[in-house]
């Protein structure tokens, strides 16, 4: 019976035969993630559950990126529980200090997840890896520990939407602005229990940057994993983080899909997520106008080097507004030094920009950012929802990188075509 | 199981930054993560919670983040169960490895009204609303779930496979 790509990997994985959606499988990991937030946690289930080691030192990650630096005593003492596991289990993948980047964007660069794996992360954003073809997903800390131990997991089978994309975008207009709205035509729970698997000339168009860019917010439509095929892009990106062996894989012809959802991008502005909820998205200019306080560029979402290369060819010679505080925070170390190499951080920096260290910080309303009752942010992250950035009377809009440092620019939303 | 309690009615969408905003994330203590239930939603909403109440909720209830944190903050302030229209995937997943009960009722959802008196037939998977006399039938507990379950939540199963 042909296959969707979900099928196909989870297939790879199990000695059952995957028959269709609703099947109850047990597959295999190809790598189980934690961060500073969720690892203490799992360590806490994985010695409840009597476990002595985990099932193989290569495969778990543990990344400590929500707080870092440490932002207070609390998060301090969590990672010292991380650390010490990390050590006392020898896992190889272990990261903090000035090795941490933002989990998802430190993961694929380093090249510890590939097309064709499982990977199971204690972190809702998990499913950015299903941009490299990775069947990839958020799971909570006791899953994660059981992972941790057993080095297998189960998964109900998810039925597919099918989301085709075509046409040739505007400038200022990308990956996304195709996921926003595509959230906004389905819902935040369009895809619930759900895979959705992206095919189409722009999506073949799009960088594997892009491509993880919207595989990550495949949660934010309720997903279970947001995949695309593994082309000969993905495996030359896979063969430069220092993989080998990776190969193509694509869903089957006539495979049975539960939907199909067809986007033309051609005529597509810049799109807006409006709080309180990703779905609620609008093209740019039905928020233009409004002030803003803070930009953030940055997060698992927006804050690899194509993305701060898209700011900084905005700020170029320009001003963030005196009112406005400009964030930027590249999502790895490795993006950072690129950005100083390239130039970019002179460019922030003459612009006013604060540059930040990798961290997922202000996103989650951690740190290094935080808004206050009746601020309004414009960022590059992930999330609207209600008091995500701080206070539970500020605002978040979320958009793509250009839109967010010309916002900073202007003092408001606004177009970068206009600016 | 059976839980007598309040209903205590919420809307749609309802996320796990509502549940328990970041900024608590600091402990993985049941009581301390208790009394901060809810704080992202209302400020002080928690506090009308008492022990074996029964939160009541519309469609996607718990979406966002992979945070355990929430269902543990959930038991922490005494609520056994949870009532939806539907729940996000990975909060009902870790509903239950955490030991919080998640009924899934569609649309009868709207049978219940805050500060409604109930009672939660877990085993038989029925509710009862003593205000207006109502009852609720809910969509089976999936077979792999109840194994979970049956083995006493994710832990215990795990447990039982690695000895």
């Amino acid at each position: 019976m042909p296959q969707t790509l979900a099928e196909k990997i989870l297939q790879k994985h199990t000695d059952q035969e995957v028959s269709g959606a609703g099947q109850i499988v047990q597959c295999r990991v190809s790598m189980a993630l934690a961060n500073d937030i969720t690892a203490p946690l799992a360590i806490k289930s994985f010695r409840a559950m009597g476990a002595k080691q985990v099932f193989d030192k290569d495969k778990v990650s543990l990344v400590c990126d929500h707080f870092t630096p440490n932002k207070d005593i609390e998060s301090a003492e969590q990672v010292k529980v991380v650390r010490d596991f990390a050590q006392e289990m020898g896992i190889t993948h272990y990261y903090e200090c000035g090795e941490v980047g933002v989990e998802h964007a430190l993961l694929p660069e380093k090249g510890i997840v590939g097309p064709g794996d499982i990977v199971v992360g204690a972190d809702s954003h998990t499913c950015t890896y299903g941009g490299l073809g990775a069947f990839a997903t958020g799971m909570g800390s006791t899953d994660i520990a059981g992972a941790m131990a057993l080095g297998e997991t189960w998964f109900k089978v998810p039925p597919t939407i099918k989301v085709e994309i075509e046409g040739k975008p505007r400038e200022h207009v990308g990956a996304k602005d195709y996921m926003l709205n595509l959230i906004g035509r389905i819902g935040v729970a369009g895809g619930l229990y759900k895979a959705l698997e992206f095919s189409g000339g722009a999506v073949d168009d799009l960088s594997i940057e892009g491509r993880m860019t919207m595989a990550n917010m495949a949660i934010e439509a309720g997903g279970k994993v947001g995949l695309f095929a593994s082309d000969a892009k993905t495996l030359e990106y896979t063969r430069n983080a220092g993989r080998s062996g990776d190969e193509t894989l694509a869903a089957d012809a006539g495979a049975e899909y539960d939907r199909v959802v067809k986007i033309d991008v051609s005529d597509m502005e810049p799109q807006i997520a409006c709080p309180h909820l990703p779905d609620n998205v609008k093209p740019v200019q039905e928020t233009e106008g409004l002030q803003i306080h803070q930009a953030v560029v940055g997060s698992c979402t927006n804050g690899r080097i194509e993305d701060m290369r898209e700011a900084a060819a905005i700020l170029k010679g320009r001003k963030v507004n005196p009112k406005v505080r400009c964030i930027i925070l590249p999502a790895t170390p490795t993006i950072w030094k690129m950005c100083l190499q390239e130039g970019l951080m002179e460019i922030f920096m003459e612009a006013g920009c604060i540059v930040g260290p990798p961290t997922c910080g202000p996103c989650l309303g951690g740190h290094m950012g935080i808004l206050a009752g009746g601020e309004r942010a414009i960022a590059t992250t992930n999330r609207n929802f209600r008091g995500r950035m701080g206070s539970l009377e500020s605002e978040v809009y979320l958009s793509n990188p250009a839109v967010a440092a010309a916002s900073a620019v202007a003092g408001e939303i606004i177009n970068p075509a206009k600016l | 199981m059976k839980v007598k309690g309040t209903a205590h009615r919420v809307g749609d969408h309802i996320d796990t930054d509502a549940i328990i905003p970041a900024r608590f994330l600091v402990t993985t203590d049941p009581e301390e993560l208790g009394a901060n239930c809810m704080e992202g939603h209302e400020e002080g909403w928690g506090k009308r919670l008492k022990k074996n109440d029964v939160i009541v909720a519309g469609e996607n209830f718990g979406c966002g983040s992979s945070r355990e944190h929430a269902p543990i903050s959930i038991l922490g302030a005494g609520v056994p169960v949870v009532v939806a229209k539907s729940f996000a995937r990975i909060f009902y997943r870790n509903g239950f490895n955490m030991g919080l009960v998640l009924l899934e009722v569609g649309e009868e959802i709207d049978k219940i009204g805050d500060t409604h008196e109930i009672e939660v037939d877990v085993v038989v998977g029925e509710i009862r609303n003593l205000t207006t006399d109502e009852t609720i039938k809910c969509a089976p507990v999936p077979p792999f779930m109840q194994e979970i379950l049956n083995a006493g939540g994710l832990v215990s199963y795990a447990k039982k496979k690695l000895s």
